[in-house]
């Protein structure tokens, strides 16, 4: 045969199969779904940071028109609060603090935002207006809305029981051999920073519907979730004590999420429980300042560092001292993020012998801050490669020998670093090459010379990084305090005709698992890519799964496809062994053809799945009928992508403007499915890490508002801020899951921001600047100039 | 956004008898100021008059040695109008700049001038160029109009008509956008009309403002540098999350620079 087909498998670009869907307006997001007789919720908020709710006036409320039903927290003695998936223990062993989180607020409200009542009606204008006549008479408390702020001696406690507003004391690493190591040193470098809070802002905000049926007393939830798996355990089970079989979650279309949508929200709960009481489907969506003022922030820590070199510029040992900012309470994996996901990281691509890190979390009135593109290693990366360029210039040493000098060599892989984290593979120098030569590293002393001459001060930075994704392995991070095993789960299942849908238990909001998924099928069964759909997002649909975030889709749930297809192959070629007359072991399978190893007798995958489904001449006393087979995944470690960002900049002086003139990532995601989509997903990620270096400006004022909580204030990344990243790949594989795949979701923004910061920190390098906090605004910029250039101000 | 009744009179007549029978009645034109407010619950009008169909607040035309812009004249129209090209280039561009495609395509030169939002662009141009106002019931001049923060000499029910723009011998604008809302952080109009020198600053203060010094500088020398070396005070600027009112004052100077250097 000769025909020719296009390759669809795995290293084809081949066009993301969702996008039609969604450029011609036909995704369907939980917005788009309405159920008969559907009612409309508005949430009433607290607008005070802290405060005691004296009372709750709803009679004026409950008689306005069109209103169904108006509850309060009091209305909800038998649910349970809001969990948190994960528990940390304090130094001396002892549980973190982990105050109740109702669903509506009790007796206090603890952050702009918080929910405190919820009224249902016909319309969603009705709603609001009910919600406006709702009587709250609060008595205001002072309010802790930073970290300096909720530590300081005779700070006003968020929560009654939480002393000193402090969730836990946590550590890693052995003190005594960092102390060792530092009593060594030739040379210590300290540093402090601030990694700058967040609002994630997805473009579809959160919403979400509650259905009930009141004679199966089944209850549906539609969600914007990355994991509606996890929503079902974490609702059903903990809050409203709803069984599996009775709750059905759907997350629809999902207009991104950054780990935004991973967490069990207020939302969710109030409206499924308010379809139980009032007999009909109950809806809410968010708005856009209450995205602001409710969807889990990211980052914000204050970290003092110190790092111990000796005489050759080789780090001894790292010592590390971050506060971590919560908000008011404890969000689905707020603990777990500057704990597990950051300090584990801190040795970073360095041999570094000795890393100690001390993590204090800690309550403070603003919205609970939790996992967001990166979680953790965007944070850890941004200490590392700051620190690393603060140690270069202080040692006189150069900024690519140092990093090169102390890198974990290509041959010392599995490498088991001082932070628990075992690296199996990686080749950093590899990387940085790649990058250096792309980003023409050698030439940037002419583009500076060049710059200087039109009156612009040009600056270069790098930033090599391993981050951690797909976290696992289940036993490990149980034993860590992760109340939740991390696997994944994934169907295949062959049709009649051959055709393949694949039930996968994780999630896609952006980052084209239809697509990706589908090209694992077609490169292992041969199967044409028209041919295999990808089901995501629907607890009645999917056997179970753990949700997207942490890049883990297809390091763990492509695994658990790869673990599926092997089970399908099998039982296939019993199959054709039976059809071809032969013994199962002589049976090869190659792409869509089953063959008689050495003849030239076969059998095709349509044959095959035909008399699955058919099964007249059939091994039936041996084999069942149907091609139908889910596996569970449960991943050996971690996977550990890494690699090398170079940033260009240009400051206009007058001005402070910073424009990134030139982007270069060079990336080690393990094999590459589809590199289109790859580039796509770094080119992402970069954004946003450009973002927060250089725009993103997350304010709250001293009494708790958030000053930034609408696009006027709150700067996003738009085109004319970003550059043409620049994106390539340097592969080495992943030793431990089948693909050889690591995940390339997060890596943009975790490997970005250092070197965006350090190409504005080099470019200001003739002002003695030896570190500028992130959002590096052109009013930042301009105020170093002007301060030390006084008489030049208005030049 | 709360319920309200909407009118859309064919006269100016009309318009202005439905917003002076009620005065918590609103005037509505390309509506990028109210309608956020409605949207928000931040307003909450008995009625909105829509004054889209009044054909006497439209147009563009050249009158002798004035440009007579009507009140509902759209920012595209302006920026692409072949007479607003020819007689005052630096006013096109301007409005070539508000905003984004949506916004010039809505928004209105009446109702940014009637609004004086500080960050609004037209302000400094209606100031710099020592424009009229023309409304239903008189004639303004720009120094008696804009008066401080979303405060104009507009008396309630009074509309803006029509605004009337000498014909400067040169012009030019420069502004530094609020990094989050674009909208103008600090911007400088420059004009020379009638050999008489205007330098109105928009975005860095509660109001637009005209700039003495800068002006007294550039009567004796119309060159950037003789206004590089005029600071403005920052007292009374602005200051918040996007920047100092010592950055806002910088910035006046350096836009001022950039403009005479547009003006040509």
């Amino acid at each position: 045969m000769n025909v020719v087909t296009p390759f669809e498998g795995i290293g084809a670009s081949v066009k993301r199969k969702e996008d039609l869907r969604f450029l011609s307006g036909r995704g369907q997001y939980t917005d788009d779904i309405n159920r008969p007789g559907q009612t409309y919720a508005a949430i009433l908020r607290s607008p005070h940071a802290h405060a005691r709710i004296a009372s709750i006036d709803t009679v004026a409320a409950a008689a306005m028109p069109g209103v169904v039903a108006v509850f309060t927290g009091a209305d909800m003695p038998d649910l349970g609060g809001i969990p948190c998936g994960w528990q940390i223990h304090n130094k001396d062993g002892s549980p973190m603090a982990e105050p109740m989180h109702p669903v509506l607020a009790v007796g206090k409200v603890r952050f702009v935002g918080d929910a405190v009542a919820a009224v249902i009606a016909e319309t969603r204008a009705q709603a609001k207006d009910a919600a406006e006549a709702i009587a709250v008479e609060y008595e205001v408390l002072p309010a802790v809305a930073t970290l300096e702020a909720a530590l300081a001696p005779g700070a006003a406690q968020v929560h009654d029981d939480v002393a000193g507003n402090v969730c836990y004391d946590w550590h890693i690493g052995d003190k005594a051999i960092n102390e060792a190591g530092f009593a060594k040193a030739a040379k210590v470098v300290e540093f402090e920073l601030v990694n700058n809070r967040l609002v994630p802002n997805a473009m579809e905000p959160r919403a979400a519907i509650g259905d009930y049926d009141p004679t199966t007393e089944d209850y549906t939830l539609y969600t914007t979730s990355q994991n509606p798996h996890v929503i079902r355990l974490l609702m059903g089970a903990f809050v409203l004590h709803l069984p599996e079989h009775k709750l059905r979650v759907v997350a629809p279309d999902v207009g991104g999420g950054f780990g935004s949508k991973i967490f069990h929200y207020a939302e969710e709960a109030i409206v499924t429980w308010a379809a139980g009481r009032v007999k009909r489907p109950v809806k809410w969506t968010a708005e856009r300042t209450e995205s602001f003022i409710t969807d889990a922030h990211g980052r914000d820590h204050v970290t003092k560092a110190r790092l111990a070199l000796d005489a050759n510029g080789k780090f001894l040992a790292l010592h590390v001292q971050t506060l971590a900012n919560m908000g008011a309470y404890l969000s689905t994996f707020a603990t777990s993020v500057p704990t597990y996901l950051y300090a584990t990281l801190l040795a970073g691509v360095y041999a570094t012998p000795s890393v100690y890190a001390e993590v204090k979390a800690v309550f403070t009135n603003t919205v609970p801050v939790d996992a967001y593109r990166g979680a953790g290693r965007p944070e850890a990366t941004f200490l590392l490669e700051r620190l690393v360029d603060v140690a270069a210039a202080e040692t006189g040493m150069d900024r690519v020998e140092i990093r090169r000098r102390n890198f974990i060599p290509a041959d010392a892989f599995p490498y088991q670093t001082p932070v628990a984290l075992q690296y199996d593979s990686g080749d950093y120098q590899a990387t940085l090459n790649q990058a250096l030569e792309a980003a023409g590293w050698a030439g940037f002393e002419a583009r500076r010379a060049e710059a200087k001459a039109r009156g612009r001060l040009r600056g270069i930075g790098i930033s090599t990084y391993v981050e951690a994704c797909g976290i696992a392995p289940s036993a490990v991070v149980g034993s860590l305090g992760a109340r939740a095993g991390l696997y994944e789960v994934g169907t295949i299942r062959v049709h009649p005709t051959g055709s393949v849908t694949v039930l996968t238990g994780t999630h896609s909001h952006g980052q084209g698992h239809e697509t990706t998924f589908a090209q694992l099928v077609t490169d292992r069964l041969g199967v044409p890519l028209a041919q295999v759909d990808v089901v995501h997002g629907d607890t009645a649909k999917i056997p179970f799964g753990m949700g997207t975030y942490g890049s883990r889709s297809l390091a763990v749930g492509g695994s658990a496809m790869v673990k599926a297809m092997d089970k399908i192959v099998a039982k296939a070629k019993r199959i054709a062994a039976h059809l071809m007359e032969a013994s199962v072991e002589d049976v090869e399978f190659d792409r869509g053809t089953f063959r008689v190893a050495g003849t030239d007798k076969t059998k095709s995958w349509a044959e095959i799945a035909l008399t699955a489904y058919v099964p007249h001449n059939y091994p039936i006393e041996e084999l069942e009928p149907g091609l139908d087979e889910t596996a569970f995944y449960d991943p050996k470690n971690f996977t550990y992508p890494g690699g090398c960002h170079i940033c260009e900049v240009e400051i206009e002086p007058e001005t402070g403007i910073t424009t990134v003139v030139n982007f270069t990532a060079v990336d080690d995601v393990g094999r590459v499915i589809n590199p289109m989509i790859v580039e796509g997903q770094v080119q992402g990620g970069v954004c946003q890490g450009i973002g927060q270096a250089l725009l993103e400006s997350c304010v709250y004022d001293s009494e708790g508002q958030l000053v930034s909580a609408s696009f006027m204030d709150y700067q996003m990344p738009r085109a004319n801020d970003l550059p043409m990243v620049s994106v390539a790949t340097h592969t080495t594989l992943c030793t431990h899951n089948p693909l050889g795949v690591k995940g390339c979701g997060e890596v943009g923004a975790i490997g970005s921001p250092p070197a965006v910061i350090n190409a504005v920190v080099d470019a200001l390098k003739e002002y003695g600047v030896r570190h500028i906090e992130m959002p590096a605004t052109a009013a930042k910029i301009w105020g170093i100039i002007n301060a030390s250039r006084p008489a030049m101000a208005a030049e | 956004m709360y319920d309200f009744e909407y009118h859309k009179p064919g006269s100016l007549a009309d318009a202005v008898k439905l917003l002076s029978a009620d005065p918590d009645a609103r005037p509505i034109s390309g509506g990028q100021t109210l309608l956020p407010a409605l949207k928000h619950r931040l307003n909450k009008p008995t009625s909105v008059v829509d004054l889209s169909g009044i054909a006497e607040l439209k147009g563009i035309k050249r009158e002798g040695d004035k440009l007579v812009i009507g009140a509902l004249a759209k920012h595209f129209e302006v920026a692409t109008s072949p007479e607003v090209k020819a007689a005052i280039p630096a006013l096109a561009q301007m409005a070539s700049t508000i905003g984004d495609t949506q916004v010039r395509n809505r928004g209105t030169i009446g109702g940014s001038v009637a609004n004086n939002d500080p960050a609004a662009d037209y302000p400094s141009a209606v100031l710099g160029l020592n424009a009229t106002v023309v409304t239903d019931k008189r004639r303004i001049a720009a120094d008696d109009f804009f008066q401080g923060m979303f405060t104009t000499a507009l008396e309630p029910g009074e509309l803006l008509v029509a605004i009337e723009f000498p014909i400067p011998e040169k012009a030019g604008y420069a502004k530094m956008r609020n990094p989050a809302s674009r909208y103008v952080m600090a911007g400088a109009f420059v004009a020379k009309t009638g050999g008489a020198v205007r330098v109105a600053i928009n975005g860095a203060g509660p109001g637009v403002f005209r700039q003495a010094d800068m002006e007294k500088a550039l009567t004796a020398n119309w060159s950037p540098d003789a206004v590089a070396g005029v600071k403005q005070p920052a007292d009374g600027l602005n200051g918040d999350i996007h920047g100092s009112a010592e950055y806002r004052a910088h910035l006046v100077t350096v836009m001022a620079k950039r403009a005479i250097d547009a003006a040509g």
